[in-house]
């Protein structure tokens, strides 16, 4: 059987072939690999509001929590599960420890495409200019 | 299975009853309560103010409680009709309305008036806010939950004292970034705000701080308890509340 257009088809199938293959041919030796993002430790203090894993995915969660517990049941002590006792506050208490924002939360925020919107009102440790 | 729907039900009928319970039991397992208010705070059923204008009667006073209590809440400095005021001054006639007689008392109608928010025991503003941004507190606090505020002004619109401040702007251009507050955020552009009782000072014991430093001028304490510094000073003195008519229940009283 004789094929029409067999010439075009069959270059233009390996053009496409080739250009959605590329990516994992060349990708390689084009882009960087991905590194973890390193957020600034914390000098003079071992341990977290929770523990490290807990923060470093539920952070945002706990914070959210935080802001109703403070402003809407006016509790404004926080227990952990170790039994200590914090503040809530996010100036007074997380950015005490965490004193550079930019070295810290935005280290991670960055990589990970996000910007929450709360450094609008409140004030980094850093200051403002 | 013969006896299939009886069986059935029951299984069903059990399961319904697991439902009752289970969220209480759930609830309860573990024991940590993680959140609790701190040992200090004081405590009230109807926070109140009464101020006292025959001693606080001048604009230079009032303004400088203002700026301190502007200065500890960041609140920014607009000289215009975009003003943002939590604490601010008027005159007789736009503070009592519906109080003006013809020939008052010239030393009375002379005076300046201190304005702040009337935390209203029944406020108009909080039920007009469509996401409950503005709530009462149990302890009678009109409170503003800043990140819930989408900035439609509506309870602008609904409070009968102006006692509200839209943000024009960005509150951060009309703030001295050098002497914030570092403890207390600032606004953004869009938000409503206002005199909050010094919630924040309350929680942990402190009396809001243009009473404290009114020089006895202004007195501050709960309203249903008969003991209170507030219900003592309203049982000796003639007091009056800004436009009682509207019926919202101010909780600012002005002793003339
Ligand atoms: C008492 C000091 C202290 C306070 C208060 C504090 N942190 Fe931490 N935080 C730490 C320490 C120490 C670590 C562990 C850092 C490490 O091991 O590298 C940490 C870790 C974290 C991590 C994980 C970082 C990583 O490397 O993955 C996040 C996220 C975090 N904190 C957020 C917060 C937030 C949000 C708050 C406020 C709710 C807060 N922290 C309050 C001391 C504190
Ligand atoms: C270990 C990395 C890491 C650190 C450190 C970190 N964050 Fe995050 N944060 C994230 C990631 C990742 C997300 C996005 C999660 C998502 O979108 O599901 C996030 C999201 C958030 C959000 C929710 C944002 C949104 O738009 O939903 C808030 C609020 C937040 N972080 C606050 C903070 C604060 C405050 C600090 C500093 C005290 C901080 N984070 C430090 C990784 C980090
Ligand atoms: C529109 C301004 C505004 C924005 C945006 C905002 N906040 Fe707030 N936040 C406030 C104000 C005002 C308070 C009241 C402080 C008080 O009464 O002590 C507050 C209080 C809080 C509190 C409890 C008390 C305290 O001192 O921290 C938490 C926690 C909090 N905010 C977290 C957040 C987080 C997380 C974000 C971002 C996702 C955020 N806020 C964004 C204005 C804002």
């Amino acid at each position: 059987m004789k094929m029409h257009y067999g010439f075009p088809i069959i270059a233009g199938l390996l053009i496409f072939v080739v250009a959605i293959t590329a990516p994992f041919a060349v990708g390689k030796a084009v882009t960087k690999q991905y590194k973890q993002p390193e957020p600034k430790k914390v000098v003079g203090e071992k341990e977290c509001i929770e523990s490290v894993e807990f923060m470093r995915t539920e952070h945002m969660q706990l914070l959210n929590e935080w802001r109703d517990w403070a402003l809407r049941d006016g509790k404004r002590i926080y227990t952990n599960h170790a039994g200590k006792q914090f503040t809530i506050s996010l100036q007074n208490t997380c950015m005490k420890c965490h004193t550079n924002k930019a070295e810290f939360c935005d280290k991670c925020h960055n990589d990970a495409g996000v910007s929450p919107y709360c450094w609008d009102c409140h004030v980094q440790p850093e200051g403002l200019k | 299975m013969k006896n299939s729907r009886r069986t059935f039900i029951k299984l069903a009928s059990l399961a319904a009853a697991t439902l009752a319970v289970a969220p209480k039991a759930m609830a309860s397992s573990g024991g940590h309560e993680p959140v609790s208010v701190n040992p200090k705070a004081v405590h009230a059923k109807q926070w109140a103010m009464v101020i006292d204008t025959t001693k606080l009667h001048t604009a230079e006073a009032i303004e400088k409680l203002a700026a301190l209590c502007h200065a500890d809440h960041n609140v920014p400095t607009v000289q215009s009709k975009k003003e943002i005021k939590w604490l601010w001054n008027d005159t007789y006639a736009h503070t009592f309305p519906e109080q003006e007689n013809p020939h008052l008392a010239e030393e009375v109608h002379h005076r300046a008036y201190a304005l702040l928010c009337n935390h209203c025991e029944n406020p108009s503003c909080v039920r007009v806010c469509p996401t409950k941004a503005t709530f009462k507190r149990p302890d009678g606090i009109v409170a503003m939950d800043y990140h819930r505020c989408i900035g439609c002004r509506y309870c602008m619109a609904a409070c009968p004292f102006g006692s509200r401040s839209f943000n024009w702007e960005e509150p951060r251009k009309n703030l001295d970034l050098t002497k914030l507050n570092p403890e207390f955020p600032t606004r953004m552009r869009g938000v409503v705000e206002k005199c909050n009782f010094c919630v924040e000072r309350l929680a942990v014991g402190k009396m809001p701080i243009c009473a404290e430093a009114s020089e006895g001028a202004i007195v501050f304490g709960d309203l249903y308890d008969p003991e209170s510094p507030v219900r003592k000073v309203l049982r000796e003195k003639f007091t009056i509340r800004r436009k009682p008519s509207v019926g919202t229940e101010p909780c600012v009283y002005y002793v003339i």
